[in-house]
């Protein structure tokens, strides 16, 4: 078992492992965000469940953190030992012919996520930890009176129309990411035998459905502010 | 018709290649590619230079030792052939042909279009077998029954030629679909069975110190396999490695 | 020195056993001393190398190739035989070795035959143990085709690829025996010569194709697995790099070659499409299980097929000429190869051929469209079905059975083989004579021992289709591992061979001499050049049928050509790089000298029988006609100029089988 992830197929499952992960918070960060829409009262009473559930704050959330990490880390480590394989480069490379561009890029498309993921961190989260744990409040209340601020936050960060652009590109390269890296980490975990066209289905729905649901709610908040 | 080629040239594994450029007349399009480089050979050879030495030998598309990338393609444009049956007819008159030998680090340049597999065997001799004495003292065949889908899909991926345009043509060199494929024969096979865990574990850690890359799933060689191996092998040896791991 | 085929005593079916149970064994801590040399890696050279190793013996193989894995055997097609009788439809090891001699003309030697098929049913169950893929019935077990030349379904197969399995099934054999380091493999290399010492094959001189360096290896056997020559046609189907050279070079040093105009002409492959033609494509054999050959009725017919103002489909059934069907209504379309490419060509000789060249006929599969498709139909439970739809129904049958062919004709003609009939000539393919050998498969060189397709022994005049990778495996699996220990029980205190001898000494110079002549030879033509004119005269002169004029030409113009190729050939580059033009002049300079022994071979055999047809010698409906008095093996004894060479006569006696007139009617 140890010497599995050292392995090269160890360490694809490792990659696909933690997208599993990655595409699950993906999931449930969409069914909770698609609530601001429909639902202001519901999604601050889920947010604020989030963000103060201790198995969430302390157990899921560090794992989370642990697997964005690692799949970033292990993906360039993979990136850079595979090019090493390839040894000289052709003079002519018709790549289109036989691959997607996004499964050939997807460290491109993994640094434009990277890139977001930073941008984000800064929208909400290091805005949540400052409110959590530096100046401790864990009410969840605006300026600690009148009802949630989850909501009213969430609206307020989709004024600026270039940070909304900015998001709309992010997830549109997230879907790249997703359109190849869905059915590969399924692939890679060997549930695909036989069964590979309904893995690339459900990846391709999968990759549509999750950004343009983020899409809709950043644009939504924008033109509904 | 008339071609312009660009053939990539090195005089051997230690000295540094490049691209020149030739010219061929009058060639016709039921030519085979292999032919089309006989007519240059020829042509060199009678100007007194050196030919371009490229693999090849049964011509037929089954001994595997071909091996060009043409136009950005591992064996050409075409699907489901190698380089030697790959036919004129696929390129136009007044084509530039750019032509290189397959490339990686584990596959490093013997002379011109000529480049090393042997890693390849070395991968094979790790496990690529079932360990029996061929005394013939065996049992008899049909007293192992084998469900014709498990047999015919031991075929499919049997049917490898080990000709290396998987590697060639993944930008990451990686060596799993042909590493699946034989670790796939076996694994559907009862008689396989009794070292698939070895099998499989030996053979990848072969294929990893051969130094091939690591498989990004993107599906290209699959799609250039002159026998259409499919990425299914591959699955089923990460689920045969995580089996035999855990 | 007189022949001696060394075959045991005793009634024929208990020959092999007793043999075995009387040979002198060699023990295991013994045959870790004793090294053994095996020159190539097809079916038999991969197969002998994995079992001595698993015996014990240290063995060094060799292959021109940069893998074992390539050998030609895997580009046999269509099957293997073993009288398994899995179908129960009445074969036994008695009939297997029937047809084969039958098959064979009546050329063959009884002993060696019945042994090849006694052991036949052993490669089957051993070929399974190792993993190969053999097609299966939807029950599971093992499943069967016919072949051409025989009444019973004997032929495993894998799909159209049963060469490429079997021979990756003796390659992961010997890749075991490499990883356990008993087999020390030498790729991208030549044997240039053999080493005899004291009269005994001793080692061989090899040629790295990569760094062009001369290796001496010694061993206390020699053996040569290197196929057959049929590239000394130029056009064949061989591979391009096979070739005669280390049969060649036993020969030269006292090995008998025997039976050189033995030459299979197939009948099932692609036409010629031009001059720069470098190969020629087999379409296998199986293909007539199920495909009619036929031909135009009419000449009207033929000219407007090849203007192209006429379709084959277009011809009815009346205005065709399934001309194998007319003149051998019990065989039909499953003829021997011989007797079908001699028909074919008789039809194109008078004119009747469909393609351009005029050397085409059709191979149509229209009536197993239909055939199979009414069955499906019934099978699926369609009634009235349309014509369309069965064609389609039959399509899938016909596709799951030989798709790959199909699609490898459809690559190289352009023609969609599913609409339109194949066109197809027979063109050279298998070489049944080769170095001659005993009972033992040793050559007349003590301790050189000739397998597969190399030697001559088992085929006679003729091969029946999938017999040759039975014969492979068979010689490699399960007869060399023990007639070899035989001889090498007297080698248990010899020690380790040395190359530092005058004898490695002597080859070695005359290797590097004759290398460094074609290098520094500033000649004018290419290797190629020559290699053409060479296999045109022998396609015209010693190719599917043969005369006295045309043979005593050939050997005047071969002769000469061999002169003209060491005056003026021209080898670019030097001897010490990768260099395939060298490798190549030395291939072509042997079968510069094998062309004439071959058809000095052809004039002296005075009767057709099997590939050899001699005009003179012909029936009055045109079929071969054998002469009681040449029922004998042609070993020629090397002398200098092939056309010096001496022949030997080992006499064929058949006690077990009736010599008949060989008819297929």
């Amino acid at each position: 078992m140890p010497g599995f992830f050292k392995s090269s197929i160890g360490r694809k499952v490792a990659m696909a492992l933690s997208a599993f992960f990655l595409m699950f918070f993906l999931l449930q960060h969409l069914a909770i965000n698609i609530l601001s829409v429909f639902s202001p009262e519901t999604f601050n009473e889920v947010s604020h469940f989030m963000g103060t559930n201790p198995v969430v704050q302390f157990a899921l959330q560090p794992v989370l953190i642990f697997a964005v990490v690692f799949h970033f880390v292990m993906g360039f480590i993979l990136e850079l030992k595979n090019s090493k394989a390839n040894g000289v480069s052709y003079a002519k490379n018709n790549g289109a012919a036989n691959s997607t561009w996004f499964s050939r890029n997807m460290i491109y498309s993994g640094i434009t996520i990277l890139a977001f993921i930073v941008l984000h961190f800064i929208d909400f989260w290091f805005p949540e930890i400052n409110t959590k744990f530096i100046q401790g409040d864990w009410s969840g209340m605006l300026d600690g009176v009148d009802g949630f601020r989850y909501h009213e936050e969430l609206k307020h960060k989709f004024v600026n129309p270039i940070r909304v652009g900015a998001y709309v590109i992010a997830f549109v390269f997230l879907g790249l990411h997703l359109a190849h890296g869905f059915t590969s980490a399924f692939q890679s975990m060997g549930g695909t035998v036989g069964r590979k066209k309904a893995a690339q289905n459900i990846g391709k729905a999968y990759s549509i459905i999750i950004p343009a649901g983020f899409i809709f709610i950043a644009l939504y908040h924008h033109f509904n502010h | 018709m008339n071609l312009t080629l660009k053939i990539w040239r090195q005089k051997d594994s230690n000295s540094k290649g490049q691209m020149v450029d030739y010219k061929v007349t009058e060639i016709s399009e039921h030519m085979s590619f292999l032919e089309m480089m006989d007519v240059l050979n020829e042509q060199l050879v009678n100007a007194g230079e050196e030919p371009v030495a490229f693999d090849h030998d049964c011509r037929e598309g089954i001994c595997g030792m071909c091996s060009m990338y043409i136009n950005g393609e591992a064996h050409g444009p075409d699907r489901g052939v190698t380089t030697c049956q790959l036919h004129m007819r696929m390129f136009k008159d007044g084509d530039t042909i750019t032509i290189e030998p397959f490339r990686a680090a584990a596959f490093p340049v013997i002379k011109d279009l000529v480049v090393d597999r042997s890693a390849f065997d070395r991968i094979q001799h790790s496990g690529g077998y079932i360990s029996v004495n061929t005394s013939g003292n065996t049992q008899d065949a049909n007293s192992i029954p084998i469900a014709k889908q498990a047999a015919d899909q031991a075929m499919d991926a049997a049917t490898c030629i080990g000709c290396g345009a998987c590697v060639a043509t993944c930008k990451n060199s990686s060596a799993m679909l042909f590493v699946g494929a034989k670790v796939s024969q076996y694994a559907l096979l009862p008689q396989g069975q009794v070292e698939a865990a070895d099998r499989v574990k030996n053979m990848v850690a072969q294929m990893d110190l051969e130094g091939f890359g690591n498989c990004t799933n993107t599906g290209a060689c699959e799609v250039e396999c002159p026998k259409g191996i499919s990425l299914d092998n591959i699955a089923r040896m990460n689920r045969e490695l995580m089996k035999a791991s855990i | 020195m007189a022949l001696d085929s060394k075959v045991p005593q005793g009634p024929l079916k208990d020959k092999w056993t007793d043999y075995k149970n009387h040979i002198n064994l060699v023990n295991p801590a013994n045959k870790r001393h004793i090294d053994v040399i095996v020159v190539g890696t097809g079916l038999a050279g991969g197969s002998a190398s994995a079992t001595l190793a698993e015996l014990g013996y240290n063995v060094k193989s060799f292959a021109y190739q940069d893998s074992p894995r390539r050998a030609h055997s895997i580009a046999a097609q269509g099957g293997i035989n073993a009288a398994k009788n899995y179908q129960g439809d009445g074969d036994s090891t008695y009939r297997l070795f029937y047809d084969t001699v039958k098959g064979g003309d009546y050329r063959s030697r009884e002993a060696n035959v019945y042994r090849l098929a006694e052991v036949s049913a052993n490669i089957i169950d051993q070929c399974v143990a190792q993993g190969v893929p053999f097609a299966r019935d939807y029950g599971g077990l093992l499943d069967n085709r016919s072949f051409g030349g025989v009444l019973v379904s004997r032929t495993f197969y894998a799909k159209g690829q049963t060469g490429q399995q079997l021979l990756l099934g003796a390659y992961s054999a010997m890749n075991r025996q490499i990883a356990r380091g008993k087999i020390e493999m030498f790729n991208r290399h030549e044997m240039l010569d053999v080493v005899v010492v004291d009269g005994k094959a001793r080692g061989i001189i090899a040629r790295n194709l990569v760094t062009g360096e001369i290796e001496r290896h010694a061993a206390h056997a020699v053996v040569i697995a290197s196929g057959g020559y049929g590239n000394v046609y130029f056009l064949s189907t061989n591979a391009m790099g096979s070739n005669v050279t280390a049969g060649w070079k036993v020969h030269k040093k006292g090995a008998y070659f025997a039976n050189p105009c033995y030459t299979q002409i197939h009948p099932t492959c692609i036409p010629r499409s031009g001059d720069y033609q470098s190969k020629l494509t087999l379409m296998s054999e199986s293909l007539r299980n199920d495909g009619r050959i036929w031909v135009p009725k009419n000449l009207e017919d033929v000219t407007a097929i090849r203007e192209g103002k006429l379709k084959p489909t277009q011809l009815s059934e009346d205005q065709r000429d399934y001309y194998l069907e007319r003149r051998y209504p019990a065989f039909g379309n499953l003829v021997p190869r011989d007797v079908a490419s001699r028909a074919a060509k008789e039809r194109c000789d008078a004119g009747f051929g469909v393609n351009a060249t005029g050397e085409a006929v059709y191979l149509d599969f229209a009536a197993s469209f239909e055939r199979y498709g009414s069955e499906q139909a019934k099978i699926q439970g369609i009634t009235n079905p349309s014509a369309a739809k069965i064609k389609e129904l039959g399509q899938e049958i016909v596709r799951a059975k030989y798709g790959n062919l199909f699609q490898m004709y459809e690559k190289i003609v352009d023609e969609n083989p599913y609409e339109t009939p194949m066109m197809i000539y027979p063109a050279v393919h298998y070489t049944m004579g080769g170095v001659w050998v005993d009972y033992n498969l040793m050559t007349t060189i003590p301790g050189c021992y000739a397998i597969g397709e190399a030697n001559f022994s088992d085929h006679g005049a003729n091969r029946l289709g999938a017999s040759a990778l039975m014969q492979g495996l068979a010689d490699g699996y399960f007869v060399l591992p023990y007639t070899i220990g035989d001889y090498l029980s007297d080698d248990i205190r010899t020690g380790k061979i040395s190359t530092d001898t005058p004898e490695f000494d002597v080859a070695e110079k005359e290797v590097s001499e004759r290398i460094a002549f074609f290098v520094n030879n500033k000649g004018t033509h290419s290797v190629d050049y020559y290699h053409k004119k060479l296999g045109k005269i022998m396609w015209d002169k010693c190719g599917m049928s043969r005369n006295k004029e045309g043979l005593e030409e050939a050997i005047e113009e071969i002769s000469a050509l061999r002169k003209d190729f060491w005056e003026n050939v021209i080898v670019p580059g030097t001897a010490t790089e990768y260099n395939e033009q060298l490798a190549k002049a030395g291939r072509v300079a042997d079968f510069l000298e094998l062309g004439e022994l071959f058809a000095k071979d052809a004039l002296v055999r005075e009767e057709s029988a099997g590939g050899h047809f001699r005009e003179e010698h012909q029936t009055e409906d045109g079929e071969a006609k054998r002469m009681k008095e040449f029922q004998f093996v042609s070993a020629w004894e090397y002398k200098g100029e092939p056309k010096d060479a001496v022949l030997h006569k080992e006499a064929l006696v058949y006690e077990n089988i009736e010599v008949k007139e060989r008819s297929y009617k």
